[in-house]
């Protein structure tokens, strides 16, 4: 009446391995038909599918919700009162973002330095298309930068004292990490021989007007 | 045996059908289409103007009226009146203290009323407001007996007075009758202000629940791949079970 | 690659007992060959209880059991997380679709006499778990603090303070606090998904080994052990668990989840039985709403906890009600001795038997429903009643079940 035991007890050409037994369990005879191989298969791929879709509500469900993108949204900046030699901090997705109003002495600078940053180009993408020049900006004067180091995600202390002791008489003004001792020129250019591997990050920024600066948008979306 | 059993239940679901249906005698059925995009649309332009100076929704975000059909300029164009960003959610300026000196009581947050009301109750609700003057507010309404809300409506509605009669109730009895009467008509006809209040509950509906467009439709695809499923597993049953007998 | 698979289970084998519980709990557990449609069910409440845990943990990811917080905090699961409401509606339709599942478990234990020897540890075993099951509803309830969460929580809490003498004080105790509070919302979500759900793990895991020490009952309710092969001494109308019940569970998983999905995600709130409508107004504590009810699979209970309404014995109505309510639930537990019947199945059992469980079944429907619905005077002499009959089922047991004409038992299943 139920013969599929009494095969496997029979069978006594081969001694079967534990693991021929567990997928015998599935066959329960010698040899399984091709019906129930491709049913198998198919539910086996069926349930495989089913599972990555059920998993996938719990993994998205992990990302960023709407409040933390609404938290993230582009923050406004009104620039009148930033004289230059000044620095702003602003707080934008909980990262400090530093605006810097640089002075032409200051700007000035930057290629003297050429020789000792690692990326004088800023080749690596560290900074949006339109910030990819001389002075890592869209307007020359006005610096947007990340004040998160890119070695561990300190943030860099801002020491336009020129040449002090403790950072030598080659120090024309920038950004020091206290962390671990990166340093960061005035468009946020990082030093050669230190920790940090990269220049700081320029975020998305643009101009709404003159003195108006968006940071966190590339430009306004249009309707 | 189960005939008892039928009985026996007969018996005892009648009072609540009978029950169910008095009670919902007295709503009248909202017209509302939840997938009809206009319709919310007005719905929302008409909470922005009308309920969302008293009444919060703050558990929903203005940017997520984009499920609306509309985009984030449009939202902060045409729905925002108090300079909050999109990305924000739909809080009131009033404060609640105060609120609670003007009308007695914190206007309700409307976040999840139509699920806690339904939307009949709620049309009906906006469209039975008359003039009491025994009231504080100077209205009172039909289905809320001295609700402490004042008809923000009244403009568009018109206002209306109440009657009482008295009307034989078909077993020898009688019962009291109140009915509605327009006195001075609104900016609105009739059926123009109903389907204003339908718009808004739609609205409200919506605002209750904004993940129900997309449910149902989720809801579509699991149950076509799960009939597929139980075909492939009914044969894969009925495929092993053909060695027992 | 065949051979490294097998050398690589030859070496976990040597250090835990894989193969030999594979074929203990599946290849080699021998089930009756006849189980039927009602014993899909327990399956389906492991299939239930894991949908419990998993999307249990990922609402606490974003719930938060403040109770000036926590009303919000849902409201935030159902807009502002991503698929945030899908898991919500996951966690609020299983757990009204767990008691679905453990109801139609345990009315198969007592149509075929599931309870009785030598099942007797198996049952109680399995009322342990319906206890754990009824706490982590209960507590569960109270976490989105609605105005039903918060007036339900009220009158079960009242209940212990009808305890003579230490009543007062052992509710302040459970609560935390004078009355219910944010001391008591952040305490009962501790034993919500830390205590309850691990008590509630373990007690599943007994029940199953329980189960296949003894071997499944069976709808002839006759024991298949008593008839085994001479040679490979397995029972001769017993089939191995898996292959061939795995994939009739399956089937059964895809039915149910055609009837789980369809509330999700077309009907979550089942006509306000299973997410309440009065649930959508944030607790009010000065305010309790028109009418208060529990959810569905309460109402029984409730029914007749309110049907008891004069004092009798020494004893006032209040706390008579909560005796019969606890009663009601503690009195499954006798069922192994309170069955006298010469044979397990209602296949076999005689004319009372099959009224008194139809009966019995009436009057948990009609008490059921009557709990939904506000007390009058025909509802309260109707519970009444009903609670009579509840009773009289169990209690008249041993006298029925005895002198019942039973029909003789086969020998093997049919």
């Amino acid at each position: 009446m139920v013969k599929f035991y009494i095969n496997i007890q029979n069978d006594t050409s081969e001694p079967k391995t534990e693991l021929q037994n567990m997928a015998d369990s599935f066959k329960t005879q010698e040899t399984m038909s091709g019906r129930r191989r491709f049913l198998i298969t198919v539910t086996s791929v069926a349930g495989t599918v089913a599972g990555a879709a059920v998993a996938t509500p719990f993994v998205m469900s992990m990302l960023p919700s709407e409040r933390a993108k609404a938290a993230g949204a582009p923050v406004e900046v009104d620039l009148s009162s930033l004289e230059p030699g000044m620095l702003l901090l602003v707080e934008w997705r909980g990262k400090v973002v530093w605006i810097l109003n640089r002075t032409p002495e200051m700007l000035a600078t930057l290629t003297k330095l050429d020789g000792q940053v690692s990326d004088p180009k800023s080749e690596k993408p560290q900074q949006p298309a339109y910030a990819q020049n001389e002075s890592r900006s869209i307007k020359p004067s006005i610096l947007v930068v990340e004040g998160v180091c890119t070695h561990l995600g300190c943030s860099p202390v801002f020491r336009k004292d020129i040449a002090p002791a403790d950072l030598g008489a080659d120090w024309l003004g920038g950004f020091f990490c206290p962390c671990h001792g990166s340093k960061f020129d005035l468009a946020g250019r990082v030093y050669k021989s230190v920790p940090a591997p990269t220049n700081l990050v320029v975020p998305p920024h643009t101009y709404l007007s003159d003195n108006l600066l968006l940071i966190g948008a590339d430009r306004k979306e249009s309707a | 045996m189960r005939t008892i059993a039928y009985i026996l239940l007969a018996a005892f679901l009648a009072p609540v059908v009978a029950h169910a249906s008095s009670e919902e005698a007295r709503l009248d059925r909202a017209p509302i289409q939840r997938t009809d995009t206009l319709s919310l649309q007005r719905g929302a332009q008409a909470f922005a103007n009308y309920c969302l100076t008293c009444h919060s929704t703050e558990y929903m975000r203005y940017n997520r009226l984009r499920d609306l059909g509309l985009n984030e300029n449009q939202i902060s164009d045409n729905l925002i009146f108090t300079g909050q960003k999109v990305g924000e959610l739909m809080t009131v300026a009033m404060r609640k203290k105060d609120a609670k000196q003007w009308f007695g009581v914190i206007p309700p947050d409307l976040s999840v009323i139509a699920r806690s009301r339904g939307p009949d109750w709620l049309y009906t609700y906006l469209r039975q407001f008359y003039r009491d003057e025994t009231t504080a507010t100077g209205w009172n309404n039909l289905l809320f007996d001295k609700v402490a809300m004042p008809h923000a409506l009244y403009q568009l509605q018109g206002i209306q007075s109440v009657s009482v009669r008295t009307e034989d109730d078909g077993h020898g009895g009688t019962h009291e009758v109140k009915e509605l009467k327009l006195d001075t008509p609104g900016t609105l006809s009739r059926i123009e202000y109903d389907q204003y209040v339908a718009d808004l509950v739609n609205y409200l509906v919506y605002v209750g629940e904004p993940a129900a467009t997309k449910r149902t439709q989720l809801g579509i695809i699991v149950m076509l791949f799960l009939f597929v499923m139980l075909g492939l597993t009914y044969a894969l049953k009925h495929e092993y079970w053909k060695d027992i007998h | 690659m065949s051979k490294r698979l097998d050398s690589m289970l030859e070496w976990v084998d040597a250090r835990f007992p894989l193969t030999s519980n594979w074929k203990a709990h599946l290849t080699e557990y021998y089930a009756p060959k006849n189980f039927n449609f009602w014993y899909y069910f327990g399956s389906l409440a492991m299939l239930v209880l894991v949908n419990q845990l998993l999307t249990g943990i990922f609402l606490t990811m974003n719930y938060k059991p403040d109770a000036s917080l926590a009303f919000s905090s849902v409201e935030y699961i159902m807009r502002d997380v991503n698929f945030g409401w899908l898991i919500r509606y996951m966690h609020s339709t299983g757990a009204s679709m767990f008691f679905v599942v453990v109801y139609l478990h345990m009315f198969r234990g007592m149509m075929y006499g599931s309870y009785r020897k030598p099942r007797e540890l198996l049952w109680l075993i399995g009322m342990g778990i319906f206890f754990i099951l009824m706490m982590l509803a209960f507590t569960g309830y109270i976490l989105p603090w609605g105005q039903m969460s918060y007036w339900g929580a009220q009158v079960i809490i009242s209940m212990v303070g009808a305890i003579p003498v230490v009543g007062d004080t052992l509710s302040s105790w459970i609560l935390g606090d004078f009355m219910l509070s944010d001391a008591a919302l952040n305490r009962f979500f501790a034993y919500h998904v830390v205590t309850l759900p691990i008590v509630l793990v373990i007690l599943v895991i007994v029940h199953v080994l329980a189960l296949h020490e003894v071997g499944s009952n069976n709808p002839d309710g006759i024991e298949i052990k008593a008839h085994k092969d001479p040679v490979s001494h397995i029972p001769v109308d017993g089939i191995p668990f898996h292959p061939y019940y795995s994939v009739k569970d399956i089937f059964g998983v895809i039915m149910f989840l055609i009837v789980f999905c369809g509330i999700i995600f077309f009907a979550p709130e089942m006509g306000g039985y299973f997410l309440e409508y009065n649930n959508f107004v944030p607790a009010n504590t000065l305010q309790t709403p028109d009418h208060i009810a529990p959810v569905w699979y309460f109402t029984p209970y409730y029914s007749m906890l309110r049907a008891v309404t004069v004092n009798f014995l020494w004893i006032d109505a209040k706390l008579w009600g909560i005796i019969l309510m606890g009663g009601s639930v503690a009195i499954f537990a006798l069922l192994p001795w309170l069955d006298r019947s010469p044979v397990k199945s209602i296949r076999y059992k005689g004319p009372y038997f099959k009224i008194a469980l139809t009966l019995f079944v009436i009057s948990v429907l009609v008490l059921g429903w009557l709990g939904t619905k506000s007390p009058t005077p025909l509802y309260t002499l109707l519970a009444q009643i009903f609670t009579v009959i509840y009773f009289a089922f169990f209690i008249l047991m041993p006298w029925y079940s005895k002198i019942d004409k039973t029909k003789p038992e086969p020998t093997r299943v049919r």
